[in-house]
């Protein structure tokens, strides 16, 4: 059986990841190694008057003070109104949030360095906590960052002549809708072990991150060291999702006292500190106001949407990114030409905003799906049947939209149609009817997204990131046993890239991947990468795969060429090994005549080698669009608020299938995380800015029993721009349970009168909107 | 989430237990499972100086059935009672509570003393060994042992009728007729969480005794005389309206989504028990 792509194949990394043998920050054990704990601020926004460290633990505890020579995180950007923080990785002079770091005290144990933590005394003047962004929005609010004169990270506006739809709109839909702050939660929280190598001469620092390469650059920023003086090194990692796609305050500290000390320290993200500081995502307000025709047609779309970004810009992609992916993307995958869109970025005492897997489009794909359902409903038509109408139809592709999104390629209306069918539209319907008389409220819901891929170049330039990724680089070589080794910059934290890139490789080296080995996550070992995020593996550190071991491809047929005493353009690849007609060799005979009998090789005899490093970006610069349609069936206990979810379904198209069981991984992933995006995850901050859910029994994700058997369909719609026609997955199946879970609820109460505007669609929340409908029903009556 | 520094001693007596926590300086807190003080310890929210381990302490395992009562001891887990492995006073009530309790992992190791020494008001064996009317045997450091009923046991969220030093030893539940009843309905966020609202109720008519009980009101478990009554005369419950009044007259504060929570709770319970 071929491992090359398409096959479905297991993964090369679950023995050890399942089997407990995974080797992660926490796992790392080195000579006279000590942990580290941190003094968090307790109260949300404060002046720091003064720190007092215990006389006994000299040596032992270090604030801003001590670490006065490293630079703060300063993320910058050129986009016009963006203003700057300055996020010192040990808090100086302010806190801004609960939970941001005050100092690190070291120890040989973990517990012993907390009781050290306890013991440093901060004397801490409260200010006044900024918790709410529309209002930390307008003048006169507190500042968090006095010299500004605002709380606006950002603001951007996208002008559209709303003014001429306006008289033509047969119908109005306005609506507010909320998203609550969450955190990532990925089960191996952050981590760092950092120690200075003095035979190599440099910082080595372990850390949990799924960019490695762009962590360096920033530690060297900040430390003012050259980058030649650090090696980043990311071992297994436990999950990502974004949470570690930026530099860490902590990476710093740790890094920091490691050189002070000529000593290993590690530190150790626990759940608390991650429910407390890294409560940093999702958390979104949009007013909007649709205008449609009497068929549901959207004629144009006014919004202005407001993001709790937190305290601080985080480096590198700053406090922009999600606004300006909010703004860009709203729009989605429907076709309407007039759009007017404002944007704020507030700065609140909270943790700095994240982008988390999905990247703003949760939320965009949560407002715009709730609005076409509303819209639907005010013009007495299927929900289904409207936002077919109003998405980019098949043979308008390839389709420049409203904010100058290239949507490549795809049938999006078809997406829908498949999920019609799959979850039996109009057979629910029936259904529905034949419940609701016994007293069952069962709804249905679906949303449609398009997923920007891959961005390139061009992109995150113009959304103004200090840091800009270009070519993505890999090396492929061949052993001297006739094995492959893949060297990327790039990173797996769970996602399985491990195992794609080999069969990348495999697909041109015809070795079956068991024989490859990945290396990834290095910066000693690998070619530079700007890493995982944004979904950009398979298409960026694949196409740079697969471009290399082309290049590898031929040379290994130039050289069995010799060996079969033919031409290089008669030898085929073959199950490892190359063919002549019958006659073959096997990699390891050609790997070792090149390595160790190059006496069997004739003169002028190509030099360069069975090993090769290349370059590759996508011929579009614009990013890949993968489409999705979501579709759920719901029964809503409204006795007690509960939602049960009896039926999922989710149809995507990703271009060229890798690896099939992974893209069903990564659906079954990406949807749990999203249903805890609908149904149950919130932090909950009270007027004060404490952060009420610090610890899991507060803090609820769904669990196996709260999911439901996700069922999958697909189209394989290759795209022309990449290699292999491949687009990126990996953040997809996250954005749509919001809209599809939401809009299936808001079905089965429409009897009710109720309509759900915010997730979490907790029990609480549909229970508390059912009993307030019910008193305006008595009131009126 | 460390815990703060701590000594822990195993007596390996109930007397030599005693005699520690008579003699022991400082705050002390006993620990069966460990499955609620753990987490405090490591948040340092509890910051005992010592802590006496009772788990493994002789006679608190053991259970056993009188012609009256059945006898759980303390370090009883939940597992042992979700698994069939102790006496059982009315059928298949305490196997369906501690089946109900958190996760597997959390009931292999809990134990039925700890939780109601925790006396968490939403935990599910406070709220059903008050409707069972049962008793817990308490051991102080000095003086004779005595018998507490659940009523007087639990005080408030988290506070019962222990004094420093006593310990639980064991839990006294009557058994009920053949004719007996019980419901027990609680409404859980999610699987494995702490109840939003429980319900639950014994009813016996050969002792012609009925106790409807809520549990999660933010305070010790709420004994409903007048849904009692209620049940014990028609057999099932009164209208929505009328079980919200009957909570509402117990002077707690519920918010409305609470009081319904429970009421819901209350009809389930009693629904599912004659379905």
């Amino acid at each position: 059986m071929t491992t090359g792509i398409g096959a479905r194949v297991e993964r090369k990394e679950d023995s050890r990841l399942l089997g407990g043998h995974a080797k992660f920050v926490g796992d790392i054990k080195l000579p006279r190694l000590w942990e580290a704990a941190f003094v968090r601020s307790p109260i949300a926004h404060g002046r720091i008057k003064s720190i007092a460290k215990p006389a006994q633990f000299a040596g032992r505890v270090f604030t801003a003070a001590d670490l006065a020579n490293i630079a703060a995180i300063r993320a910058l950007s050129s986009l016009p109104t963006y203003n700057a923080s300055d996020q010192h990785p040990l808090a100086k002079d302010k806190v801004r949030f609960v939970g941001e770091c005050i100092a690190i005290c070291i120890a040989p144990t973990r517990a012993e360095a907390e009781d050290i933590a306890e013991m440093v005394e901060v004397d801490l003047e409260s200010l006044p906590p900024v918790v709410d962004a529309l209002k930390a929005r307008e003048p006169g609010s507190t500042l968090l960052h006095e010299d500004w004169g605002n709380n606006l990270f950002l603001t951007t506006e996208f002008d559209g002549d709303i003014d001429s739809v306006r008289d033509r709109a047969a119908v109005v839909i306005e609506r507010e809708y909320n998203t609550a702050r969450q955190c990532m939660n990925p089960m191996e929280g952050k981590g760092t072990l950092a120690h200075w190598d003095e035979k190599a001469g440099q910082l080595i620092v372990y850390t949990s991150t799924q960019v490695p390469h762009l962590i360096r650059t920033g530690l060297a920023e900040c430390l003012r060291m050259d980058q030649g003086q650090i090696r980043v090194i990311a071992p297994d990692v436990g999950g990502g999702f974004g949470y570690k796609c930026v530099l860490q305050p902590e990476e710093i500290s740790v890094s920091w006292v490691a050189l002070k000390t000529r000593r290993p320290i590690r530190w150790t993200e626990d759940r608390r500190e991650h429910l407390v500081a890294g409560a940093n995502t999702r958390q979104h307000h949009y007013k909007i106001a649709a205008y449609a025709d009497e068929r549901g047609l959207i004629l144009g779309l006014d919004a202005e949407i407001t993001v709790d970004v937190g305290a601080y810009s985080v480096w590198p992609f700053t406090a922009c990114l999600e606004a300006a992916q909010a703004g860009g993307n709203l729009p989605g995958p429907y076709a309407f030409g007039i759009y007017r869109c404002k944007t704020w970025s507030v700065a609140t005492n909270k943790p700095a905003f994240t982008p988390y897997r999905g990247v703003a489009r949760p939320g965009v794909c949560f407002a715009m799906e709730l609005t076409i359902d509303a819209i639907a409903r005010a013009v007495g038509r299927e929900p289904s049947e409207v936002r077919k109408d109003n998405l980019v139809p098949a043979d308008k592709m390839p389709f420049t939209n409203v904010t100058r999104k290239f949507y490549d390629s795809g049938d999006y209306p078809d997406s829908v149609v498949q999920a019609e069918t799959a979850i039996d539209l109009i057979g629910f319907r029936e259904r529905q009817t034949a419940a609701r008389a016994e007293g069952r409220h069962l709804g249905i819901g679906f949303a449609t997204f398009t997923e920007q891929s891959a961005h390139g170049t061009k992109v995150f330039a113009a959304w103004g990131l200090p840091l800009v990724p270009g070519y993505e680089q890999a090396m492929v070589k061949i052993t001297p046993s006739g094995s492959v080794e893949v060297r990327s910059g790039n990173h797996s934290f769970g996602q399985g890239l491990e195992t794609t890139l080999a069969q990348v490789a495999s697909e041109w080296l015809t070795v079956d991947i068991t024989r490859i080995n990945v290396t990834m996550g290095d910066t000693g070992l690998t070619p530079y990468s700007t890493g995982a995020y944004a979904s950009r593996g398979m298409v960026m550190a694949g196409g740079a795969v697969s471009k290399a071991a082309e290049v590898l491809a031929g040379r290994v047929k130039i050289h069995a060429a010799h060996l079969l005493q033919c031409r290089p353009a008669d030898i085929r690849l073959s199950d490892g090994k190359a063919f002549f007609g019958e006659a073959h060799v096997g990699f390891d005979d050609i790997a070792r005549a090149w390595y160790l009998r190059p006496d069997q090789l004739p003169d002028g005899v190509d030099t360069t080698g069975l090993e090769v490093t290349e370059g590759y970006k996508p011929d579009i610069d614009t990013g890949v669009f993968s489409y999705s349609t979501h579709a759920a069936i719901v029964a809503v206990d409204t006795d007690t608020g509960q939602v049960e979810i009896e039926d999922y379904f989710i149809f995507d198209d990703c271009g060229r299938r890798v690896n099939p069981l992974i893209l069903e991984g990564q659906a079954y992933g990406g949807a749990a995380q999203g249903v805890g995006t609908a149904l149950f995850e919130e932090v909950i901050y009270d007027a004060n800015g404490q952060p009420l859910t610090s610890t899991l029994a507060d803090y609820t994700l769904p669990g196996p029993a709260e999911l439901p058997r996700f069922r999958l369909g697909h189209a394989e719609t290759l795209s022309p721009y990449t290699r292999h026609g491949i687009k990126g997955v990996g953040e997809g199946a996250a954005i749509a349970p919001g809209g599809a879970l939401i809009n299936a609820v808001n079905d089965a109460l429409s009897p009710f009168q109720v309509e759900l505007t915010s997730v979490p669609a907790t029990p609480e929340k549909i229970l508390g909107a059912l009993l307030a409908a019910e008193a305006r029903r008595e009131a009126a009556a | 989430m460390k815990p703060a520094p701590f000594t822990m001693s195993q007596p390996p007596t109930l007397a030599a237990a005693q005699g520690l926590l008579s003699t022991i300086d400082g705050d002390t807190r006993i620990i069966g499972g460990g499955q609620s003080l753990g987490p405090m310890l490591n948040l340092r929210l509890a910051r005992p100086d010592h802590l006496v381990d009772l788990a493994a302490l002789p006679g608190m395992t053991e259970t056993r059935a009188t012609a009256t009562h059945v006898e759980i001891g303390a370090g009883v887990t939940h597992a042992r009672i979700e698994d069939g492995d102790v006496p059982d006073p009315i059928p298949g009530m305490l196997r369906h509570v501690a089946g109900g309790i958190a996760h597997r992992a959390v009931r292999n190791r809990g134990t039925i003393g700890g939780s109601l020494c925790h006396a968490d008001p939403a935990a599910d064996w406070v709220t059903a060994m008050t409707a069972l009317g049962a008793t817990v045997i308490v051991v102080p450091v000095n003086g004779p042992q005595r018998e507490v009923t659940m009523r007087d046991f639990m005080r408030a969220a988290y506070r019962t009728a222990l004094q420093p030093g006593d310990i639980l030893t064991k839990i006294r539940i009557p058994r009920y007729s053949a004719d007996a009843h019980w419901g027990y309905y609680k409404i859980c966020r999610k699987v494995g969480a702490f109840a939003d609202a429980i319900s639950a109720f014994v009813a016996d008519p050969q002792s012609r005794l009925c106790r409807v009980v809520f549990g999660s009101t933010g305070a010790a478990p709420l004994l409903s005389d007048t849904l009692a009554r209620h049940l014990a005369e028609n057999g099932t419950t009164p209208p929505l309206p009328a079980i919200k009044e009957a909570l509402r007259a117990s002077g707690l504060e519920l918010s409305e989504v609470k009081l319904h929570q429970l009421s819901i709770a209350h009809q389930r319970s009693v629904r599912e028990a004659f379905a």
